[in-house]
């Protein structure tokens, strides 16, 4: 199942139009409300461009699986036995049901519960109960689960239905430098996912796609998880008037918002920033295992990397979480937060991490339900004033070029024009 | 995984006081005020429940104990439990500005443990809420361990178990 390269259904929005619906300073809020634009959205994006899946640390061992989404498809993303990464379509080859319903688990193959027909991890046909009645039918090579093509970097699993997609790398692009340097709040552990909160809003997946670089809403959204932390923690996220804070257009789509300057490459330190107080017990524990050096770069690494990058079309790497994000109609989207550890890593951090994440992400949280109130609150100020554009203009006057892109303040929408620049080349078959 | 669900037997030890038992009825009515004050949002009075060190915990794994090591959607203890009626009570959070209207009903009450100080008392609840034209459903078995050697019963432990914890738990600006 390839994607379709069909010319769009008579009455659908034509290249010509959607081209229309996207300039550099706004965005038409049809795209926020039309069901034609969203089931056009499956195919010219989701079903042609890299979608994340998972990533490495959850399927680590032969036979591991995890259920994921690309689009609307539902995928399982398989560990086989020779550690190859697969992701199959969740579809029986005969009548069509679901192979597996579970998150996550290990298994030796996938059967179907409803006449048995069984596969194994990389997707091969291996066995069908009485199978007399196939003879001169059917040849069991001949019907695999369909596999998507499948690539990772710095252990983020992305797949295509596109087999003509371009190579993950050229995709990502500079956003390479950027996950790497995400990572390194492993400290010298690999990281990895130790649980998710998830939730959905009723609002179109853009709307979140636009607020992983938007730097300006968060001290009126979130002043509550803001009067809630320490002062150092308030202090580390006062960046609304920091020059050094700035978002990057990283291209096809991605950009970065750097919020923490100083955190941005967690290996480099110069010895003045004060390890924050609330974290004393732990490099007290640390201090009888650890070097001093250690402890400090651990700790200095307990709130994540000092960005958020945004990778287009469905995930985001957050400072020490992954934002997965899943379109189910125009307005409903399911929003994933994945927390991050550090794998083989202090068991007082990692916990100290989890208490972190539970602090401001999840239905409880005290950060997720603001934001997920505004995003309800623009959808439903979108059935208002069709003609009424949405804005992603501020900072378009103090936008540079830089080596790789354009560079604004992190308060400014360069994130989001770079995102509708992606969206529009997209919708138009420019790319 | 699959569980064996407990015996009656062990839901219901002959040895565990009845429902009628004055400690029984005193941890109900508990637990029936908690409802209450929790439906209005009557935040403070809603801390005055609780034993010092308690715990609230809503977790995503439906079978863990081990609530320090997994993610779980609230794990507070004193200090956060307040922090978090802080945030509900302060007028800055647009979330709680926007919270659904409840109505909750905790009944099937079953005494699983007791001693001289405290009881261990689980529930199931079903709340109901309403907010901006949509009407949604919240089921969850619920364990309370009650304090009952002081001069009026508190909350020391409260886990709630949503039966789609592990599913989407929509955002919220109101408490279990």
């Amino acid at each position: 199942m390839t994607a379709s390269t069909e010319p769009a259904p008579a009455g659908s929005p034509s290249g010509p139009d959607i081209a229309t619906l996207v300039q550099e300073d706004r965005v038409d809020i049809s795209l926020y409300t039309d069901p034609e634009l969203f089931e056009l959205e499956m195919d010219r994006i989701f079903n042609r461009t890299w979608v994340w899946v998972a990533h490495e640390s959850e399927i680590p061992n032969a036979g591991d699986f995890r259920t994921s989404m690309v689009g609307r498809q539902p995928v399982i993303v398989t560990r086989d036995r020779r550690g190859g990464i697969n992701v199959l379509l969740n579809r029986c080859r005969h009548r069509g049901a679901s192979l597996c319903e579970a998150p996550r688990g290990n298994a030796n193959g996938f059967t179907c519960p409803y006449h048995a027909w069984s596969y194994a991890l990389d997707g091969k046909l291996r066995g069908i109960p009485y199978p007399d009645g196939y003879e001169d039918v059917l040849e069991k090579k001949d019907f695999p689960l369909h596999r998507l093509k499948v690539d990772s970097y710095a252990g983020m699993i992305f797949a295509s239905f596109n087999p003509d997609v371009e190579p993950l790398a050229d995709f990502l692009g500079p956003a390479r430098h950027w996950m790497d340097l995400f990572m390194k709040q492993g400290a010298g552990f690999p990281v990895k996912v130790q649980g998710e909160h998830k939730f959905r809003f009723n609002g179109n997946w853009k709307i979140q796609l636009e607020n992983t670089t938007d730097g300006y809403h968060f001290p009126i959204v979130h002043r509550s998880w803001m009067s809630s932390v320490d002062s150092e923690t308030a202090e580390m996220l006062s960046f609304m008037t920091d020059e050094k804070a700035v978002t990057h257009s990283l291209g096809n789509g991605h950009s970065v918002m750097v919020m923490v300057p100083e955190h941005v490459d967690l290996d480099e330190d110069d010895g003045t920033e004060q390890l924050q107080g609330r974290f004393g017990h732990i490099v007290e524990e640390l201090s009888r295992d650890y070097e001093p050096a250690q402890v400090r770069r651990i700790v200095r690494s307990m709130h994540g990397a000092g960005f958020n990058l945004n990778l287009f079309p469905n995930v985001a790497m957050s400072m020490a979480f992954f934002r997965v994000l899943r379109p189910l109609s125009a307005t409903e989207t399911e929003i994933r937060h994945m927390a991050l550890g550090l794998d083989g890593g202090p068991e007082i951090v990692n916990r100290e991490r989890l208490r972190i994440h539970e602090h401001f992400q999840g239905p409880f949280g005290f950060g997720s339900p603001d934001d997920s109130e505004a995003w309800d609150r623009v959808q439903r100020g979108a059935a208002a004033g069709p003609g009424v554009p949405i804005m992603v203009n501020r900072g378009l006057s103090r936008e540079q070029d830089d080596s790789k892109g354009r560079v604004a303040h992190a308060t400014d929408e360069t994130g989001m024009r770079e995102a509708y620049a992606m969206w529009k080349a997209m919708m138009t078959d420019v790319r | 995984m699959s569980v064996e669900p407990p015996t009656a037997e062990a839901l219901v030890a002959p040895e565990l006081p009845h429902l009628a038992d004055p400690r029984t009825a005193a941890a109900v009515e508990l637990v029936w005020r908690e409802a209450h004050l929790l439906d209005r949002k009557q935040y403070h009075a809603w801390d005055r429940l609780w034993a010092p060190d308690g715990r609230y915990v809503i977790p995503i794994d439906p079978e863990t104990e081990d609530f320090e090591s997994t993610l779980n959607m609230v794990y507070d203890d004193d200090r956060m439990r307040r922090m978090r009626i802080e945030r509900l009570t302060s007028g800055h959070s647009i979330s709680v500005a926007a919270a659904a209207r409840t109505v909750r009903t905790l009944s099937r009450f079953v005494v699983q443990h007791h001693d001289d100080a405290t009881l261990t008392l689980s529930s199931a609840q079903v709340l109901v809420g309403h907010r901006r034209e949509q009407t949604f459903v919240l089921g969850a078995d619920v364990t309370h361990r009650v304090r009952l050697d002081g001069p009026e019963p508190l909350i020391q432990e409260k886990v709630i178990r949503l039966v789609n914890s592990e599913d989407a738990v929509n955002a919220s600006g109101f408490l279990l």
